[in-house]
């Protein structure tokens, strides 16, 4: 008797996808292996499974998204799911409503699956501790995305084959970026050499013992790498003081076609969008498909998102 | 009240340098009669025999929040007194961030007499530094010392205008008040709630650096040196901090210094994945910081350990970290958490009991901390040995974000006696 209560208990507690750094190397090749098979799907012309049918799934969004938003509610809707978007960014939060109680309303309502993009660090954390369903983060401050370096994971294979032994650069705003987090961890793991590039009021203190080399110089930075994944600089950092202006930004880290060529010949050139054209990236260059994975980033996005939908939802 | 005497027990005062077994006779007044003897006087007397204990001054401790007024539901006078008692404190120095804030005289009134009612502990209020804590005007610093006020602190708020803090250190230098400083530059600590450094980088959270702290105490020293006035730097942190103490303490400058039990017991990767209880101001450093403050103990460059106690409810904490209340209760387990250095050889027992009675007491220029003949039988008997494990929800704060749930400890509080009352026992 006691023994069949304890599997039932097992069962019962709901896996979460919070973070790479929660992940196994084996769980996410299983979500990179998984996603594959949907991006054929994708492109077909019928594109609805039921792997999902009959169950709900909440998106969570405390801050303004579109891709990701618009990703996660299709990734669902493929899947066969019941998906409801609630825009919280000006909801009952507004009135005072706090994170955890905003959460226990909606887990009255027997939801499967909760997507959540929040502005405040460990906020998924959080919810995952009063929810009995699965919590998946979708951005939280600056700490994690981890969907997003699962698909930029996935286009990077899809066109190099393997991540391992790749040489990876990140640049920009490494301080206040959750890509630029949840990337580093994920390219370690998979095997890459990553390289982050940043002027140094925009590198966080400690960067390098997350295993990656920091650089303030292009060049440097640059030098030998496969891929290039260009961060968005957040207009607001401006009136922080972080950088003097826009100008000196573009002219030392603007991504241009002259710049580019510091890195390897055919390397490829990623950004998680929205784009500031002519503040982080030539504008030119952004819309060369020879060079710019950006388009391909968006659609296995919603790969990317059916396979932690239907691997975390059981 | 009869006479009593505690026999056969260790007794260990730093403010006479005494440690060795014997007997505390306490006269009829609730006064030390005589300690450390072996001959018993009086037959009528009370007889409790302490063997394998040690007796201690009732400790002092240089800050914790009450809620009253304002924030009753986090802690009143009721509950922290029985907490304090529970871990050996008999003096507690009251922060005046209550609501309203401390800050004129009629609120003082109200706090003592409030306290004298309700609180079984000795309360010594402090007031704000400045009107509403808000870093422009000074509070009435010789009227509220007439009225009772044992010191001067914005708590968790430091004075930014350095004209201002030239002109407090010079009005209070001449009518020699105990101004206590928060020292945490706001414009390098906005937003941040952790320390700058991997742990914040990982958890994505705003950190702030330790200069925060290092650049207000290096401010207020140089000003000291022009006005000396009774400073006292409340809690600091890290390890550059401390290379400035010592630097300005060998320049003759002189001030005392504070740490809280948390900063000498916890660092920042005890905050693990969003930790909010462990969310505290000043945060949590680096492990090689928190070995520095042990040093700056050990060579008293640090001269003082608190509670930092703050009592918050669950709601504030169960949040988002960057939007959580800071603080964690901590006065009950103030000596047995400052034992576990003992335990660990980190420290040696005289230092840490040193750090909690006669160390405050002097610096608050209160006879307390002493079991000299004629003091008042504020004493804690503990035991060394005895380990127990902190649960929060034994814990008599009615609050109960304590940052060390679970932890196991050795040492703890047999009986607090006030006034040569046995106030606690278990």
């Amino acid at each position: 008797m006691a023994t069949t209560k304890k599997v039932s208990a097992i069962k019962n507690t709901p896996k979460h996808l919070l973070g790479i750094q929660n992940l196994t190397v084996l769980e996410a090749k299983d979500i990179l292996n998984e996603a594959k098979s949907f991006i054929k799907l994708n492109r077909g012309s019928s594109k609805k499974l039921d792997v999902l049918r009959g169950k709900t799934q909440i998106n969570l969004f405390f801050e303004p998204s579109t891709r990701t938003q618009s990703s996660f509610d299709l990734a669902g809707k493929r899947l066969g799911a019941d998906v409801m978007t609630m825009n919280m960014s000006n909801s009952a939060l507004k009135k005072g409503e706090t994170l955890i109680d905003t959460a226990m309303t909606l887990n009255a309502m027997h939801p499967d699956i909760i997507v959540i993009r929040h502005q405040d660090s460990g906020a998924p954390n959080l919810l995952s501790q009063k929810v009995n369903c699965t919590v998946i983060n979708a951005g939280d401050g600056r700490r994690e995305h981890p969907t997003q370096a699962l698909l930029d994971a996935l286009t990077i294979i899809n066109r190099k084959g393997n991540i391992e032994g790749l040489k990876i650069a990140i640049c920009g705003d490494i301080l206040h970026s959750r890509v630029a987090r949840s990337n580093i961890y994920l390219m370690n793991m998979l095997g890459a050499e990553v390289n982050v590039i940043a002027p140094k009021t925009l590198m966080p203190k400690g960067i390098d013992n997350l295993g990656v080399k920091s650089f303030t110089d292009m060049k440097k930075g640059l030098d030998g790498c496969d891929i290039v994944m260009m961060l968005r600089l957040q207009n607001e950092r401006m009136q922080g003081s972080f950088l003097p202006s826009k100008r000196e930004y573009y002219e030392f880290f603007g991504l241009t076609p002259e710049k580019l060529k510091f890195a390897k010949k055919n390397a490829l050139l990623m950004h998680p969008g929205p784009m500031n054209r002519g503040v982080e990236i030539d504008t030119k260059l952004a819309d060369d498909i020879n060079v710019s994975l950006v388009k391909e980033q968006v659609e296995l996005g919603v790969a990317v998102r059916m396979a932690c939908l239907k691997l975390y939802c059981k | 009240m009869k006479e009593k005497i505690l026999t056969n027990v260790r007794i260990i005062d730093p403010s006479q340098k005494m440690d060795k077994i014997g007997n505390i006779i306490i006269d009829k007044k609730g006064k030390i009669k005589s300690i450390g003897k072996k001959s018993d006087t009086s037959n009528s007397a009370e007889k409790i025999d302490l063997k394998g204990m040690i007796a201690i001054p009732g400790l002092v401790d240089m800050k914790a929040f009450v809620g009253e007024p304002g924030f009753e539901y986090k802690e009143n006078f009721r509950t922290l007194s029985q907490a304090a008692l529970a871990g050996g404190v008999t003096s507690i120095v009251t922060m005046p961030n209550t609501k309203p804030i401390i800050d004129n005289v009629s609120m003082v009134d109200f706090i003592i007499r409030r306290g004298r009612d309700k609180a079984k502990v000795n309360l010594f209020p402090c007031a704000s530094i400045t009107r509403q804590k808000e870093g422009n005007q000074m509070t009435e610093f010789g009227l509220l010392k007439a009225r009772g006020i044992i010191g001067f602190s914005d708590v968790n708020k430091t004075i930014q205008n350095t004209e201002l803090m030239s002109r407090v250190m010079n009005y209070a230098s001449d009518i020699d008040v105990l101004i206590m400083q928060h020292a945490e530059d706001y414009e390098l600590a906005k937003n941040s709630c952790i320390n700058q450094g991997e742990v914040a980088t990982r958890l994505g959270l705003q950190g702030v650096s330790d200069i925060a702290e290092k650049i207000i105490i290096e401010r207020d020293l140089s000003l000291l040196s022009e006005f000396p006035c009774r400073y006292h730097i409340n809690q600091i942190s890290s390890k550059n901090s401390l290379n400035v103490i010592k630097k300005n303490k060998s320049n003759g400058i002189k001030f005392s210094t504070g740490v809280s039990i948390n900063n000498l017991s916890l660092n920042q990767n005890d905050i693990g994945e969003f930790r909010t209880f462990l969310k505290l101001s000043p945060p949590l450093r680096s492990e090689e910081d928190r070995i520095s403050l042990i040093e700056g103990i050990k060579n008293d460059l640090i001269d003082v350990i608190v509670s930092d106690h703050i009592p918050e409810d669950e709601e504030s904490k169960r949040l988002p970290f960057a939007q959580a209340a800071t603080g964690s209760i901590g006065i009950e387990t103030l000596l047995s958490l400052s034992l576990e250095l003992y335990h660990n050889e980190s420290l040696p027992l005289e230092k840490i009991i040193k750090c909690l009675t006669i160390n405050p007491a002097k610096i608050l220029k209160i006879n307390k901390g002493t079991l000299k003949e004629g003091s008042d039988a504020d004493i804690c008997i503990f035991d060394l040995e005895k380990p127990w494990v902190v649960k929060a929800e034994e814990l008599k704060s009615k609050s109960k974000n304590t940052a060390i749930e679970n932890r196991k400890l050795q040492g703890k509080v047999k009986m607090t006696f006030l006034n040569g009352e046995i106030a606690y026992s278990n």
